[in-house]
């Protein structure tokens, strides 16, 4: 089994749309955490990871610059990681078909973490 | 750990109700931002951390934790409420003035002020209505629109240009004036009257929101009646008359979503605690001098509530209700009522006999409980034909999927008996 990172992405258009009221607020927690508890049932979870703020600074080049981030440019950002267990990249992207995310709109990057092979 | 449904929407009017009341009314849209800003961290942090043990509770804290970042950071450049000016202005105030709105009393007052400032003289009832749901409920404008079965965009217009009148309006209503409650509490108990109505007569399966419709009412009619100055007789009868109805919800419709008619209602589905809340409503109802519609309405539906049978039914004791309630608001739908109930006290003749000497008739043409009425009439008299004419008519003006169907199944009863006969004839 590897581990693979789960990089929530969203758009702020599309996060303000999963917020667009409490009532879809709520259904949009409610589906997260059915969708964490299977995941967690099913063995795949290792680590739930965090949820992050949209705002941070971005410190970038040699003169070590600071701009206010994320990304002004990006469309999307961040907005989380998990940490989940699967057999290869195809099959960790297809437990990430399951993220809620995906129906506002969002997208999930899925990264193996590099494995060190002595 | 789960939470209860709605959870966020009922939290979501509260707190927009403290915070205008903080921010002041000017600031209803900072209000509304601040809350969504809790909502929105809750909605992060849940889904990876679980649900805290205290939902609610969590909700309210991190509401007035931002409360207090937004008060502090914008004390110079706005205006907030005028009679918090001096307390917000100091640190030694701020935090027990915030405390104090924060805590039960002060939210459940809070809804109260808003609740009233929303029933505006210069708005019009549906809009008023379509106010409170919006900010005391909730309710999403696109939430809203389903609710009233009406376009999202003009539903988005109406709300903005009614929130415009109350910030200009300066204040919130001021829920400790006896002199200005008792003006304009008819008012606020005729909106909450209302938005039953609204989800009451066209709850179906297909629209499940509008019988939500029916519990916002009735969770606002409760916070009427548990306050000093707005627990009227009328209130109670209001809230009386609102656990009646709302307690026969689930005998409504059959498993198809098809309109089942009061007397052929499965009586053991209604909702037994709710009739009992009824009824002691209805007994704090009766004191004073002060006979309301909604006393007589109450009386009506609590003798129907707490009738075992259809035969079993005081339609003696209802008609003189309906005689009383022609008395205080003369209109055809009443009048329609009251020959549905002499029709079962006298029989179906009798009814429709009263049905002719509706005085405003007229006014009726496009309710198809009329020709509903007078289908079921001729269809007990054995008239088979013009039964079938009446819910024909009823059918071409039916409001709901609800409605359709359970014309379609009267007009094919009719068919069927007129085939029976056709062909016993021959």
């Amino acid at each position: 089994m590897s581990e693979f990172i789960l990089l929530y992405r969203n758009t702020m258009e599309a996060h303000r749309e999963a917020m667009g009221s409490p009532e879809k607020a709520q259904q949009s927690m409610t589906k997260w955490r059915a969708w964490m508890k299977e995941m967690t049932e099913k063995g795949q979870l290792k680590n739930v990871g965090q949820p992050l703020e949209r705002v941070g600074k971005v410190v970038g080049g040699k003169s070590k610059s600071v701009t206010d981030g994320p990304y002004a440019e990006a469309k999307d950002v961040v907005g989380g990681y998990s940490i989940i267990e699967a057999r290869d990249l195809d099959q960790a992207a297809q437990v990430a078909s399951g993220c809620p995310v995906l129906e506002t709109g969002g997208s999930v990057e899925i990264r193996p973490v590099m494995q060190m092979n002595l | 750990m789960e939470i209860e449904a709605h959870l966020f929407r009922h939290e979501a009017g509260r707190l927009v109700a403290v915070l205008a009341r903080l921010f002041g009314i000017q600031n209803l849209a900072l209000a509304e931002d601040v809350v969504q800003e809790a909502f929105c961290r809750a909605l992060e942090t849940w889904k990876f951390h679980g649900i805290p043990t205290n939902p609610a509770g969590w909700l309210v804290a991190t509401a007035k934790h931002q409360a207090l970042d937004v008060l502090r950071r914008e004390r110079t450049a706005r205006k907030f409420a005028s009679e918090y000016q001096r307390q917000l202005e100091s640190e030694w105030t701020l935090k027990p003035t915030v405390d104090e709105a924060f805590d039960g009393g002060g939210i459940n007052d809070a809804v109260l002020r808003v609740m009233f400032s929303c029933v505006h003289p210069k708005l019009r009832e549906g809009t008023q209505v379509a106010l409170i749901l919006n900010v005391l409920c909730g309710f999403g404008i696109a939430e809203t629109a389903a609710a009233f079965l009406a376009n999202t965009a003009a539903i988005e217009k109406r709300i903005a240009r009614a929130k415009r009148t109350l910030a200009q309006s300066g204040r919130l209503f001021d829920i400790d004036s006896a002199d200005d409650v008792t003006e304009r509490l008819p008012a606020v108990q005729r909106a909450v009257y209302l938005l039953f109505n609204e989800g009451y007569h066209s709850a179906s399966r297909e629209s499940a929101v509008r019988a939500e419709l029916c519990e916002e009412a009735l969770r606002l009619a409760h916070l009427l009646a548990g306050h000093r100055l707005t627990a009227t007789p009328g209130t109670h009868a209001l809230a009386a008359l609102l656990n009646f109805h709302a307690a026969r919800l689930p005998g409504r419709l059959d498993a198809e979503g098809s309109l089942i008619l009061l007397v052929n209602q499965d009586r053991s589905q209604w909702h037994a605690g709710r009739i009992a809340q009824g009824q002691r409503e209805l007994e704090l109802s009766a004191v004073g001098t002060q006979l309301t519609t909604y006393h007589l309405e109450a009386a009506i539906a609590g003798l129907h509530a707490q009738a075992r049978s259809v035969a079993g039914t005081d339609w003696d004791g209802i008609v003189s209700l309906y005689d009383a309630l022609m008395r205080i608001q003369p209109n055809p739908v009443v009048a329609l009522n009251r020959a549905v109930a002499v029709a079962q006290r006298d029989g179906p003749a009798r009814g429709l006999e009263e049905i002719s000497r509706i005085e405003d008739r007229k006014r009726l043409v496009r309710y198809p409980f009329l020709y509903t009425a007078i289908g079921e009439f001729e269809l007990s008299l054995g008239h088979l034909a013009e039964a079938r004419k009446s819910f024909g008519t009823a059918l071409g003006l039916a409001r709901s999927p609800a409605e359709t169907r359970f014309l379609r199944q009267r007009l094919e009863l009719c068919a069927g008996g007129e085939r029976r006969l056709a062909s016993a004839a021959g």
